[in-house]
């Protein structure tokens, strides 16, 4: 039942991070799978997603979940407040993505 | 060792499978009756297909809306708006001796026919749209305040009142005589401000997409296993034994098999208060007509009748209670490319008595459907065309056969009256979801199922 599934690894990269940049992107591609509908190419990364896409609870769940499902990162519910925006998404993601790689 | 068992393959249940199977879980749900589906199942019979409990989807939204529910659900589950394939109702109405209130998708129909015919009651309609607009945010305690009441204390004209909750009553309260003002806010949303849609294929189409994605994701769906046990150990849930013994061990549960019935599976639990399961039940008669409703004169969606001022909404001490109904005929959605179903088809639901129809013997069960069919059409007729010499085939489901699919104590359509909207109970690790968590109809099942996944069983 598993093989069906898409599977990423981690890998542990030396003298090569992820940059602020693929933190980005990464986080564009998880938004574009939630919201579908949404045009990302505008998205001003000071100001809150919920005050420029249509987004409710469930979908900062999602990317919660994406996150865990993509790159095994677990976020405790106290720290959800820090995805308020793309700016402090990436501020809060950047120490702990840094050495990761997503593979497909 | 799953990291979900859910007890159940109706909307929610499955709409809870998919969140769980998508996230990576291990979900196992385990459904008692040979098919999937539940109230809303679908089977076939002398070649023609057929619908258990649907008469249309309810929360209709066009294609691009973003706010919701089937803009949410379809979201969640990563469904696309044309997977669902629904098309708009044409129109429908509310029907009383002397007076009938249209409604359709455009809520400006409903709100001119109040101002055209309770022109005494523009100000406190809209005073009652300015109520239910904050629903969202109800706790428990403001959910169950009395309908009844709150809208004595806006309208002052009681049949307006009674036209209101009629339709909204019949599809989704499991309260005798009055309902949970939250309810009342959810069904006013989801049939008049949003709206009613089928898809041509009937519900099949929407339990196959919902299969297709459990099981495209990994998850396990087994039939005909009904659950006998919830096996309990210091106040947690440690697995589910089966009717034939097999024992499934699972690091929580979720069940959307109804308060009352998940209780009495638990094995910490002796003694279960059965007073606390819904007492409303239906028959449905389905007419298979020689043409399209349309060809006798009749092209409404949805009719909601009751034939004196006041709105009965309470269990019946005979078989059936006739007085009141819902006409619905499938053929009469806008359906695309004016593309007819195959068959013209009329279903009328009317209250029912579930003691009355379990205690019957198989020959009077028999015969009683026949006497009901009867008396149901001769009351339908009072408000729409006279369709009895057209007819070609005949089915028609009872409180018997609700309980058959849904195994739903008393066959209660609308679950137990408490709703239990958190979806906890005593047990840390098993949750309910489906009709007792809340939400009804299709949307609202399914949107139950996604809640209380994401609720209860995510995060962790």
């Amino acid at each position: 039942m598993w093989a069906q599934r898409e599977v990423y690894f981690l890998t542990f990269r030396s003298g090569n991070e992820m940059t602020r940049e693929e933190i980005r992107d990464e986080i564009i591609d998880i938004l574009q799978d939630i919201a579908p509908d949404e045009d990302l190419s505008g998205l001003d990364d000071k100001t809150t997603f919920r005050d420029q896409l249509e987004m409710d609870s469930m979908d900062f769940l999602d990317i919660v979940m994406e996150l865990r499902k993509r790159y095994r990162i677990q976020i405790p519910e106290e720290d959800y407040p820090h995805l308020a925006s793309m700016e402090s998404t990436i501020n809060y993601l950047e120490p702990v993505m840094k050495d990761m790689q997503r593979v497909s | 060792m799953y990291d979900t068992i859910i007890i159940g393959a109706g909307m929610s249940g499955l709409a809870a499978g998919i969140r769980l199977a998508y996230y990576d879980q291990r979900v196992c749900i385990l459904e008692r009756h040979y098919t999937i589906g539940g109230l809303n199942s679908f089977y076939r019979l002398r070649g023609r297909d057929y619908d258990v409990g649907l008469h249309a989807i309810t929360n209709f939204t066009p294609k691009g809306a973003r706010k919701g529910p089937l803009a949410r659900l379809l979201k969640q589950l990563r469904f696309r708006w044309e997977d669902f394939a629904l098309s708009e109702q044409i129109g429908s109405s509310v029907r009383f001796p002397g007076i009938e209130l249209q409604f359709g998708n455009d809520f400006e129909l409903l709100r001119s026919e109040v101002y055209r015919k309770f022109p005494h009651q523009k100000t406190a309609f809209e005073n009652l749209l300015g109520r239910i607009s904050d629903y969202d945010d109800l706790d428990q305690a403001s959910f169950e305040l009395s309908a009844r009441q709150v809208l004595c204390e806006v309208i002052d004209d009681p049949l307006l009142i009674e036209m209101l909750l009629c339709p909204l009553m019949w599809y989704g309260n499991a309260r005798e005589d009055d309902m949970d003002f939250g309810q009342f806010c959810v069904m006013f949303r989801s049939i008049f401000l949003e709206g009613l849609a089928r898809p041509r294929a009937g519900v099949r189409l929407v339990i196959k997409n919902l299969v297709r994605k459990f099981r495209g994701l990994g998850g396990e769906l087994r039939l005909r296993s009904g659950v006998e046990k919830i096996k309990t150990d210091n106040g947690r849930v440690i697995g589910v034994v089966l009717e034939n013994g097999e024992e499934l061990e699972a690091r929580r549960v979720l069940s959307s098999a109804g308060w009352v019935e998940t209780m009495r599976l638990c094995d910490d639990i002796s003694h279960v208060e059965t007073r606390q399961a819904g007492q409303l039940s239906f028959v449905e008669t389905i007419s298979i007509l020689d043409a399209p409703p349309s060809k006798l004169g009749y092209d409404e969606t949805i009719v909601f009748f009751n034939d004196s001022e006041k709105f009965p909404w309470r269990k019946p001490d005979e078989l059936c209670d006739v007085r009141t109904g819902v006409i619905c005929s499938p053929n009469n959605f806008r359906y695309e490319r004016g593309e007819e179903l195959e068959d013209g088809s009329i279903r009328i639901t009317a209250m029912a008595n579930f003691d009355r129809w379990v205690n019957l013997t198989d020959e009077q069960y028999r015969l009683e459907k026949l006497r009901w069919y009867d008396e149901i059409s001769a009351s339908a007729v009072r408000f729409m065309p006279e369709f009895r010499n057209r007819v070609i085939d005949t089915d028609m489901f009872t409180p018997k056969t609700i309980r058959r699919f849904t195994w739903h104590e008393n066959g209660a359509v609308y679950g137990a009256p408490y709703k239990r909207l958190d979806g906890t109970t005593h047990l840390q690790n098993l949750f309910l979801c489906g009709t007792d968590q809340g939400f009804v109809g299709i949307v609202g099942a399914i949107m139950s199922g996604i809640t209380i996944a994401n609720q209860h069983c995510l995060k962790d």
